[in-house]
């Protein structure tokens, strides 16, 4: 793999490779962001005790990326923008994260397809970045490889137990499925072609992903949708209205208080 | 998906390697799978472990308090099977 970022990030020269990294950042943060914040709300609500310790652990996962990714951000875009000035004091037209980790997750058959489905997307992705030696994210996706395998771990283990549970889950869990299918296409999305070499394209790694997914679903004795992709455009900015709400109640603490620490 | 549904299961956290498992605590669970993930995020959240064994709280057999006396209290006044009477000869460090 060729390493152009050998060269400093912030000189002249790099400054549209550094514009198209710094998007490609983005998206990896705000889709483990916005989705450690859904996380965030089956705390006290999951089903039992223990599975709100483990739902509130793979949240924490998310967000600690997140911090990395955003941290990361801030420097290939130069411009002092600390992770809480990126996490806090953008609006979200500004937000690269695919609509289908904002929309509300309040089913537990809904969290857990899309984790399936997010935490098997990015474990291809931090694997590929990872192995990538030399290339910028290799360090934050070497620890979150981990973590993330983990997260695929205990979705697989529930989806495959309420899918070939009772009727009842079979069809709440198919039902699940049925609504974040439109919404896995955009996870798929191409990145900007000058940074063809230096990291992971998503859209190569539709194959493997969808194959492993499907292998969960087929196992669980349900089926995976046949619907036509959803309009997507978060990585463009363009988000659903559930967004907005989300992130007013992310960010209103720290927009209320600057700088707020406890 | 109630608690009625879920069995308990006792935990057993091995700190390091050359530790024993040593009881942690309990946590519900549908099955034994279930229970060593659930396990492994409520008991070894801090670094605490390296190796955990799950087991069924309903496998377990116990001595129960009835059979106190007849289980321990014979031992309590055997002190031959201590090793207090040996005397160590002077100036060995490693018996």
């Amino acid at each position: 793999m060729n390493t152009p970022l050998n060269t400093p990030l912030n000189t002249p020269l790099n400054t549209a490779l550094n514009t198209a990294l710094f998007g490609y950042t983005l998206a990896l943060a705000d889709d483990a962001l916005v989705s450690a914040q859904r996380m965030g709300w089956w705390i006290s609500r999951a089903p039992e005790l223990e599975e709100d310790v483990a739902l509130a652990n793979i949240g924490l996962d998310q967000l600690g990326q997140a911090r990395h990714l955003l941290t990361y951000a801030g420097e290939l875009e130069g411009d002092g923008r600390s992770e809480d000035d990126l996490a806090y004091l953008r609006d979200d037209r500004e937000f690269r994260n695919v609509q289908l980790v904002e929309r509300p997750m309040t089913d537990f058959g809904v969290a857990m397809a899309r984790l399936l489905v997010l935490a098997t997307y990015q474990l291809h992705l931090y694997r590929a970045l990872a192995v990538s030696d030399g290339a910028p994210l290799s360090g934050v996706a070497a620890k979150a490889v981990k973590e993330v395998t983990y997260h695929v771990d205990h979705a697989s283990r529930w989806v495959l137990r309420l899918g070939d549970g009772t009727e009842q889950s079979h069809a709440r869990m198919q039902a699940a499925l049925d609504a974040e299918w439109p919404f896995v296409h955009e996870l798929f999305t191409p990145c900007h072609p000058s940074l063809a070499g230096l990291v992971p394209d998503p859209a190569a790694l539709r194959e493997s992903v969808l194959a492993d997914v499907r292998r969960v679903v087929t196992e669980a004795t349900l089926v995976v949708p046949e619907v036509s992709p959803a309009l997507g455009g978060g990585r463009r900015g363009l988000h659903t209205e559930h967004l907005g709400y989300l992130l007013a109640e992310m960010q209103h603490l720290h927009r209320s208080n600057p700088g707020a620490i406890w | 998906m109630s608690t009625r549904d879920w069995p308990l299961w006792e935990v057993f956290v091995r700190a390091r390697r050359g530790l024993s498992h040593v009881h942690a605590g309990s946590l519900h669970a549908p099955d034994a799978e279930m229970a060593l993930r659930n396990a492994r995020d409520l008991y070894t959240r801090r670094g605490e472990g390296v190796s955990i064994w799950v087991v069924q709280a309903s496998d377990i057999v116990a001595s129960t308090p009835d059979e106190r006396d007849a289980f321990f209290d014979p031992a309590a006044d055997k002190i031959y099977r201590h090793p207090t009477f040996y005397e160590v000869p002077e100036g060995v460090h490693h018996l």
